[in-house]
């Protein structure tokens, strides 16, 4: 019973880590070819570092990675006080409800639904077009927003409602209170949900894709412009690259102890 | 004393106002009027008056296709096409769920060590981008790509496979396959291994103890599981662009091509069937399982 769970998987594992093995071997191909390796080269490293719309797509992500992941952890953690203070089990529901729907609802639905929005909200206004960094960042908030909500509130639910209570009645203010009892209590929650708006916000291809506009490019659609034309092991070694930032963040801050409850939540992406 | 409790209770007000209208508001402005923008879009002209020609559209538009036999037959092609996006979806999903619960299930039994290094591993590729991982494999599986060489090197093949609607499945299992594994295993992970020996003890076999123990436990995890992957699958575009060759288009593809040929009007329609349809899968689901479930694997 051990061999065979250990051999399953194993196998697995190959399943999963094969195509990932290919395209780290062939971003050091020298010839053109992701499927003939003709010798080792590191020229598409040196490509990529030349390519300025990548470089620039990489900043962009960044940037607006960052904003949209600050903007929805301060937003969302506000959000999930508020709601885990309510009261009334129907207005509780409509939360929870209008909370699940960024992520229930199909990616391409949320982007085309604000990308609709931008559009005509920009025509009535005689605008030629509406869309550009800032309806991207709205929309890249709007999904990151449930993430860090989900995170949250549970933190404040397993807390015990007698600590801030206690705090106030030694002569602290509610928002003293707040600051010094709520918020290290939750932090764990706000930590875990920050690094997920982080990550889904780097990864996002389809919302972004339909809410971009005036030039504003994120490596996802970066890339999608690539795979667009004949790819050359140039976007290989963009995702070598990726690959190895990814395990060094894993490796380092080692996210799956805090991540094992969160990734139930998760979704596509 | 009552002073006091009032002013507590109008601070609790105060707190919850400052703290909830900010996303209130939000939710208001990009989740909800967004989504009433998608029906006004769908039920609108380019002029914005009231037609329901666009769903009409959905339901009626035909095209000539050659069928299995090298006959032209005329089909419905959005209902077709809708078709084909929850077979490929739902096969996907089950591919997904039978390579998934083992393996969930073997990672939930295995050392903590083994788990966190388990768990790490197969998060890796959901990180890295989907469309680098779906171009992967439309090289490996090209009828000169890896996969066909592999084959040669055994003396077989070459398998065209490329531009198959099993192309596009091999594509969807591979990108979402980790959506599967995660809620599996975080419900299989908190599993009681006393109650499975406690199965055993009371003369249950290997069988009897998944048939009455785990399956029935690990159903929201299967639950969860199959939506996070069913509901990416059946609204994907990339993927059956560069796996299917363009041949299999799918209800994502018919909702970029409006799109990007300017189209909003029709592609809100195919959108709002797409979620009308969707929402109600859900709404049955949940009706369909809500009450067969015990509070056990909460």
């Amino acid at each position: 019973m051990k061999t065979v769970s250990r051999v399953y998987t194993a196998l697995m594992l190959v399943f999963l880590f094969a195509p990932i093995a290919i395209l780290l071997f062939f971003s050091f191909n020298e010839g053109k070819s992701l499927s003939v390796f003709s010798g080792f080269s590191l020229k598409w490293y040196q490509e990529l570092f030349r390519d300025r719309d990548t470089l620039t797509a990489v900043k962009n992500t960044l940037v607006l990675a960052c904003t949209a992941s600050v903007v929805s952890t301060v937003m969302g953690t506000a959000a999930a006080v508020g709601i885990s203070r309510l009261r009334s089990k129907h207005l509780r529901g409509v939360m929870d409800t209008v909370t699940n729907i960024p992520m229930v609802n199909p990616d391409i639905i949320t982007g085309i639904s604000l990308m609709m929005m931008f559009v005509f909200i920009g025509s009535f206004f005689g605008m030629r077009t509406s869309l550009s960094f800032y309806t991207m960042l709205i929309a890249h908030i709007t999904f990151c927003l449930p993430y860090v909500i989900l995170q949250v509130l549970p933190k404040l639910e397993q807390m015990d409602p007698s600590l801030p209570e206690a705090a106030m009645d030694l002569g602290c203010t509610p928002l003293r209170a707040f600051f010094k009892v709520e918020l290290p209590e939750i932090m764990p929650g706000i930590v875990t949900g920050l690094i997920m708006a982080f990550t889904m916000s780097l990864d996002d291809f389809v919302i972004s894709y339909f809410t971009q506009g005036n030039g504003f490019q994120t490596l996802p659609i970066r890339i999608y412009s690539m795979t667009k034309k004949t790819v050359t092991p140039k976007m290989y070694a963009l995702a070598t690259i990726i690959f190895f930032v990814i395990l060094a963040l894993l490796l380092v801050s080692n996210i799956p102890d805090r991540e094992q409850d969160g990734a139930a939540k998760r979704k596509n992406k | 004393m009552s002073r006091g409790l009032t002013r507590l209770r109008r601070g609790e007000r105060t707190v919850k106002a400052l703290t909830l209208s900010p996303y209130s508001l939000w939710a208001v402005l990009f989740i909800l009027v967004p989504l009433l923008f998608i029906a006004y879009y769908a039920f609108t002209d380019n002029g914005f008056n009231f037609t329901t020609e666009n769903i009409a559209r959905f339901f009626t538009a035909t095209s000539n296709v050659t069928n299995d036999a090298g006959e032209a037959v005329q089909v419905r092609t959005y209902l077709l096409i809708f078709w084909r996006s929850l077979k490929l979806a739902l096969i996907s999903t089950a591919i997904c769920l039978l390579l998934g619960y083992p393996l969930a299930y073997a990672i939930a039994r295995s050392g903590a060590r083994a788990q966190k290094t388990m768990i790490t591993l197969i998060m890796i590729p959901m990180w890295m981008n989907f469309l680098i991982r779906t171009y992967a494999w439309m090289t490996i599986l090209q009828d000169t790509g890896i996969f066909n060489g592999l084959l040669g090197m055994l003396g077989l093949g070459p398998v065209h496979i490329i531009g198959t609607e099993g192309a596009i499945v091999i594509g969807m299992v591979y990108d979402y396959f980790p959506y599967m594994i995660m809620p599996l295993y975080s419900i299989m992970a908190k599993m009681d291994g006393a109650l499975l020996e406690a199965a055993r003890d009371l003369g249950c076999n290997a069988l009897g103890v998944l048939r009455r123990v785990i399956l029935p436990l690990s159903v929201p995890g299967i639950i969860s599981g199959v939506t996070m992957v069913l509901i990416p699958s059946i609204s994907t575009f990339y993927i059956s662009q560069k796996l299917g060759s363009g041949k299999f288009f799918l209800i994502g593809d018919a909702i970029e091509g409006q799109y990007v040929a300017n189209n909003l009007h029709f592609a809100a329609a195919i959108a709002f069937v797409m979620m009308v349809v969707l929402l109600a899968a859900m709404a049955l689901m949940r009706r369909l399982t809500g009450r067969r479930f015990y509070g056990g694997a909460k």
